[in-house]
């Protein structure tokens, strides 16, 4: 099966690769996809505290449309809001970089690391805020 | 050097330029048909395959009466296994072979399992029909059969002990290393079995079965043996007396010689019998008709004696190739797995896994090198190997794994080339890869509930 030209770029030189904090809370991360399958992606995502995403970082284990269509949304995802971010879909991903048939899960498998960087980030922005109006009482309990 | 470079021998190997020469005059000049008796042409061709013949019986130890030419080893262990079942059919109807054989060998014994199965269905029916006394539907059959108690039934059991259609099938599972268990072997003869079928070596993994072991059992038990001997002949020594083989399927295409025509060696003494698949002229001894294929039969001719001459310092030479990219590759990367027995191995063949990395995104950074890979990727079912999984490889170092096939004109500079090459593209892939961080940050993986999709 040949690759479209959008996916060897993107796997050759692929953006964003790396880590980010995430014990950071501007940063959320999503872990998506299982080793077993043969693809599991990981996309961390630095979101300031007016909800734009500044910074975005991929590591994926998994095929070359995989690793494409990490690379492709890490660099759309930079500068939109969080809610731009969660509308972006498998189906444009796909459509980017011409991805037949059987590699349509590689694109649904990086909607889905966006959606759950933002949901880390939204959980974690929760907790501390639940924290905040509680911390001041007492100390943390010691764990039983 | 020339690129792209093809270490994927097991998947098919180039020609030698000797066998063209060999068979360039059976095209034009030399074109008769090998089965005309009363003129020069058919003689002429008759006698090139005749040769041909002889030259591939004495690269397996046999007598050139034994050889039946096919289109391919496909055909030739279709042949073996349904002619062998169907002849055989009153002596018994079952068959042992392993979860790591070729599809060719799984498929023709899946067919066999479900044509026993349909014709059991349709005693059922009829049973289910003298009980109900009315027409019965298959789609009935699931629930009637519970209502009629049909397990216990001593009629149909009966019935279905006289049913000469199709055949039952074991499929022994291998050891860690891809070894038969012969002790499991043994054990899984029966009475009813006729015929065992293990491959000589293994084609993704390379690991070369005893088969001088699994021939004896079989002789001593008084069943056929059958060996799908395609990746090991004129690769390894292989003799049909010292594998007491009834039965080995060959192919011309993986040792040099043409693609499309193959040989099934069918011993004759003691005598062994098949039915044909293919009727038609009684070519073959009436076991394969159709027009001999002379110029590929005089090509596979020719591949055997180049082989024969040749296997045995073409061995070294290739496993020396082999162990150099194993000792290249082992010294550059860590976390590397070979799939299979080391000792007991093909020479042309290592088979590696890499760890938190993907196969396919290997091979696509090797783009000048032709491998393979047992990734899922790879494949349109979506499933990784089989094989390595039947050796207990788990999915994801299945995921991860390389198949490199090194053959008669790989070169040292190329095996140096590749290592260079996935070297550099197992540590990007690695750089790139989570598990690999997360692995070195010493976290379990096997811990994780991963969200599969």
């Amino acid at each position: 099966m040949a690759y479209s030209e959008k996916v060897i770029e993107h796997y050759e030189n692929s953006r964003n690769v790396g880590t980010l904090d995430k014990e950071d809370p501007n940063v959320g991360t999503g872990l998506v996809g299982a080793p077993a399958c043969g693809d599991l992606m990981r996309l961390q995502l630095k979101i300031s505290d007016d909800g734009i995403v500044q910074d975005a970082k991929f590591k994926t284990y998994g095929c070359g449309s995989a690793i494409a269509s990490s690379s492709l949304v890490s660099e759309w995802v930079k500068g939109k809001s969080v809610d731009e971010a969660q509308t972006i879909t498998n189906k444009e991903i796909a459509r980017e970089l011409s991805l037949p048939p059987v590699k349509i899960h590689c694109s649904v498998l990086a909607e889905d690391a966006i959606k759950a960087a933002i949901k880390d980030f939204q959980e974690k922005r929760a907790k501390r805020q639940a924290q905040a109006v509680v911390a001041p009482k007492a100390e943390t309990p010691a764990q039983p | 050097m020339k690129l792209p470079i093809f270490m994927d021998y097991h998947s098919t190997t180039p020609m030698d330029p000797r066998v063209l020469e060999a068979m360039k005059p059976y095209f034009v000049e030399e074109f008769g048909n090998a089965a005309s008796r009363n003129h020069k042409f058919g003689w002429t061709a008759e006698a090139a395959v005749e040769k041909a013949r002889k030259q591939l019986a004495a690269l397996i130890g046999a007598s050139e009466k034994e050889i039946v030419f096919t289109s391919g080893a496909t055909e030739s262990n279709n042949l073996a296994i349904k002619g062998v079942v169907e002849f055989y059919k009153d002596k018994g109807d079952h068959i042992i072979t392993m979860t790591t054989e070729h599809k060719a060998v799984l498929d023709t014994c899946k067919r066999l399992e479900r044509q026993r199965l349909d014709r059991i269905d349709e005693l059922k029916l009829q049973r289910l029909m003298e009980l109900t006394g009315r027409d019965v539907t298959p789609d009935e059959l699931a629930t009637l059969e519970i209502k009629h108690g049909l397990e216990n039934d001593a009629l149909l059991k009966r019935w279905i002990d006289k049913v000469r259609v199709g055949a039952r099938v074991t499929y022994l599972s291998p050891k860690k290393d891809g070894l038969i268990d012969l002790d499991a072997l043994r054990a899984a003869i029966t009475d009813k079995t006729v015929l065992v079928s293990v491959m000589l070596a293994n084609n993704e993994i390379g690991v070369v079965q005893p088969v001088a072991e699994i021939g004896a059992i079989c002789r001593e038990k008084g069943v056929l043996f059958h060996t799908d001997a395609v990746q090991g002949v004129g690769k390894i020594p292989f003799d049909v007396e010292t594998a007491k083989a009834d039965l080995v399927s060959i192919t011309a295409h993986k040792m040099y010689g043409p693609k499309g025509v193959g040989a099934l060696y069918v011993r004759r003494k003691p005598r062994v019998r098949i039915a044909a698949l293919i009727d038609g002229g009684g070519h073959e001894r009436g076991m394969r008709s159709g027009t001999l294929n002379v110029a590929g039969i005089v090509g596979f001719g020719a591949a055997a004696e180049i082989a024969r001459a040749e296997l045995g310092a073409e061995g070294q030479r290739i496993s020396g190739l082999r162990d150099r990219l194993w000792a290249g590759l082992s010294k550059n990367l860590d976390l590397l797995t070979v799939n299979g027995s080391l000792e007991h191995r093909l020479p042309g063949n290592l088979n590696v896994s890499f760890a938190y990395v993907e196969g396919e995104a290997v091979m696509m950074a090797i783009k000048d090198v032709a491998v393979s890979s047992g990734s899922a990727c790879t494949s349109a079912s979506l499933e990784p190997s089989y094989v390595l999984r039947a050796l207990g490889v788990d999915e994801d170092m299945a995921h991860s794994s390389i198949r490199f096939g090194l053959g008669r004109f790989s070169t040292a500079e190329e095996v140096d080339f590749v290592i260079d090459l996935v070297t550099r593209a197992v540590k990007k892939l690695r750089d790139m890869s989570p598990l690999y961080e997360m692995a070195k940050e010493g976290i379990d993986l096997k811990s994780i509930a991963w969200t599969a999709h």
